[in-house]
């Protein structure tokens, strides 16, 4: 009985609440967006170094930890020993200056953290805030009250400051990658919280939803069966724009020192050096720098490519080479 | 009470509800965790029975709520410290004594602001100025050669994180071009010039990257305005083209970019440290982060309390400005 009730009242028929469209036409949408199109590649190719970064630094035969003591000249400060900064056929992009490790294989290794760690962060922050703003929009006065202010403080605080007094406080043993992780999805999910409890208050109120709570279905039951599907677009959408903020994030307090630490690799943290060394070695520079770039410029492309697929009533709002007059859309 | 000064009155009242419930979870977070902040202090060749008594120094066995407590009369009214011998009076809003230096922590804060204030409000009047005249000209030029430059231009000041492009430019134009010293921070009240010109580099690694969401936002609502009758309407009576977008359509980009300044300030105060750490500029950002290696807890506590003081600050001057520039909010 309830499960008609259910399938009758979904369909998109009050005008106030997006269509939820299916996989298959939101793929379809993606596919119709040339850089987005682009952008969803270069991503698959950066998650696929990532994952066979063991493979890859067994190709080349190194490792993103020995030190070479003997390729980097001592005399001269550390400068790697031959052009380029020590490009050769056992290490494909050179060596870091000073310690003499492969930079290919710390590059490479360097992606596993990057990326890692911001989707890890972006879950993390999703699902924090799916469950913020849904308990806020179902629970009483009071909890409403208490976690919608709670939100609001978490929303004012800048991130930034916020992840590198947070990174103060936790003893040095703990491991790196994860507490990066851990402090960035524990104080960036305040917008996903806000978005869901309004779209939540939105879509609380519509015939399915009622009609499930007067066949007597327990409010976990409703949350999950009703509502989350309804939630999928808006939270999709911004938890897209998360990854490269992440990303960045993650660079930033790695970059600061107070990220994740040597000797495991981050871009980051390789770009500290660089600003002592890009004489001497300027792929040390340019290598985390480029991948840096490429990463976050790729995920936030992507991010409008979803948010425009998920929505197509908003046009691109990074209008990559738009031709038409735009706005009336 | 209704009207303006009625929605004014309750924003500033719900800003300090806002701080004071700020101060609570940034005070609880960061003391309810250390267990070795004595340790610390005191050095790793202390002897447990020296970390029991600089334990006791700090107050560090004290309930929470009770240092918590201490701390808010401190802000308030001031705190006397006894460091051994004497005792030192630290005077009103006393976010307490550095573990490390004893230097009060007010005292520190406010010799790094001016560096942290020339930095962010010099970079803000800069990415004002590039992002919204960015946005004019790409609303303007819409559909042209021009307006496609500018857009990618713009897509890669949102993609580049503010110590990429900041590197970038001191290795090229300090480095490289010799155009420019290597920035190092001179007062404004010693010099305004070479103050100027020390702080370019840095205002500007700051402000590409801030004005790259400001231009898409200008132009975006631009469009907007452009598409509406009204606009139509001005054409129609022979209003010229440079009045109908300076005048008319600018005025419609307004209200969302002063909503946009407020909720960046937040993000261009974590540049502000991204970037001071860079250029060695000696600022609240640069402090924080030695603060924060060294676990100087009330130094970090002290610097966060005021960041978030400046941030709720903006947010609660811009949603007046928000209500100035746009009347029905105030009805909301």
């Amino acid at each position: 009985m309830s499960e008609t009730l259910t399938a009758s009242g979904t369909a998109g028929t009050d005008p106030t609440v997006p269509a939820v469209p299916g996989a298959r036409r939101f793929w379809r949408r993606l596919r119709e967006q040339r850089a987005a199109l682009v952008a969803a590649v270069v991503v698959a190719l950066l998650v696929l170094v990532a994952l066979a970064a063991p493979l890859l630094t067994a190709l080349e035969g190194q490792d993103p930890t020995t030190y070479h003591p003997t390729l980097v000249d001592s005399a001269r400060g550390g400068v790697p020993v031959g052009p380029l900064g020590g490009i050769s056929g056992d290490h494909w992009l050179g060596l870091e200056p000073q310690t003499g490790r492969d930079l290919f294989a710390r590059l490479v290794y360097g992606a596993r953290v990057s990326l890692g760690v911001a989707l890890t962060a972006t879950l993390l922050q999703t699902s924090l805030g799916v469950l913020m703003g849904v308990a806020a929009a179902l629970g009483n006065r009071w909890v409403d009250q208490v976690l919608s202010r709670l939100t609001d403080i978490i929303v004012a605080l800048p991130l930034m400051i916020m992840a590198l007094a947070l990174l103060a406080v936790v003893p040095s043993g703990f491991p790196r990658p994860l507490l990066v992780t851990l402090v960035l999805g524990l104080i960036g999910w305040g917008n996903i919280a806000k978005i869901s409890r309004a779209q939540t208050l939105a879509l609380k109120n519509l015939d399915h939803v009622s009609a499930a709570r007067l066949s007597g279905w327990n409010t976990w039951h409703i949350a999950r069966r009703e509502l989350l599907p309804g939630l999928a677009a808006p939270v999709l959408t911004y938890a897209a724009l998360l990854v490269p903020m992440n990303i960045s994030a993650e660079a930033a307090l790695s970059f600061l020192g107070v990220g994740v630490k040597p000797p495991t690799p981050s871009w980051g943290q390789m770009l500290t050096a660089a600003n002592v060394w890009y004489q001497a070695a300027p792929q040390y520079l340019l290598l985390p720098a480029g991948a840096l770039f490429v990463t976050v410029l790729a995920m936030t492309v992507l991010g409008d490519g979803v948010r425009t697929a998920l929505d197509p009533r908003a046009a691109s709002r990074l209008r990559v080479g738009t031709t038409r007059e735009g706005g009336s859309a | 009470m209704s009207g303006f000064a009625g929605f004014v009155t309750r924003r500033l009242l719900a800003t300090v509800v806002t701080l004071l419930a700020v101060s609570v979870i940034v005070y609880v977070v960061f003391y309810v965790t250390p267990g070795d902040v004595a340790q610390i202090t005191c050095g790793p060749r202390c002897s447990p029975e020296q970390v029991r008594q600089v334990a006791g120094q700090l107050h560090l066995d004290d309930p929470l709520y009770v240092r918590y407590w201490h701390f808010l009369q401190g802000l308030v009214a001031g705190q006397d410290y006894s460091t051994g011998t004497s005792v030192a009076h630290c005077p009103a809003p006393c976010l307490g004594l550095s573990y490390q230096s004893d230097q009060q922590v007010t005292d520190l804060i406010l010799t790094k602001l001016p560096v942290s204030l020339s930095l962010v409000l010099g970079a803000m009047v800069l990415w004002l100025i590039l992002g919204v005249g960015t946005g004019v000209l790409s609303a303007w030029r819409r559909g042209r050669l021009s307006e496609r430059v500018l857009t990618a231009i713009t897509l890669a000041g949102t993609a580049t994180p503010v110590f990429v492009i900041g590197l970038v430019l001191m290795i090229v134009v300090c480095g490289e071009l010799e155009l420019l010293p290597f920035p190092q921070y001179v007062a404004f009240t010693d010099d305004p010039e070479q103050w100027a010109w020390n702080l370019l580099l840095p205002w500007l690694s700051l402000a590409l990257i801030e004005a790259a969401a400001f231009a898409r936002l200008t132009r975006a609502a631009m469009l907007e305005t452009l598409a509406e009758d009204h606009i139509r309407t001005f054409r129609a009576y022979g209003v010229s083209e440079r009045a109908v977008i300076g005048r008319h359509a600018l005025r419609g980009a307004l209200a969302p970019v002063i909503a946009l300044n407020a909720n960046n300030v937040g993000s261009a105060v974590g540049g502000a440290v991204l970037t001071e750490t860079l250029f060695g500029l000696p600022g609240i950002g640069q402090e924080l982060v030695h603060a924060v290696r060294v676990v100087d807890l009330p130094v970090v506590v002290g610097m966060v309390l005021v960041i978030g003081f400046f941030v709720v600050l903006a947010n609660a001057v811009a949603d007046v400005l928000y209500a100035v520039a746009d009347r029905r909010v105030v009805l909301v």
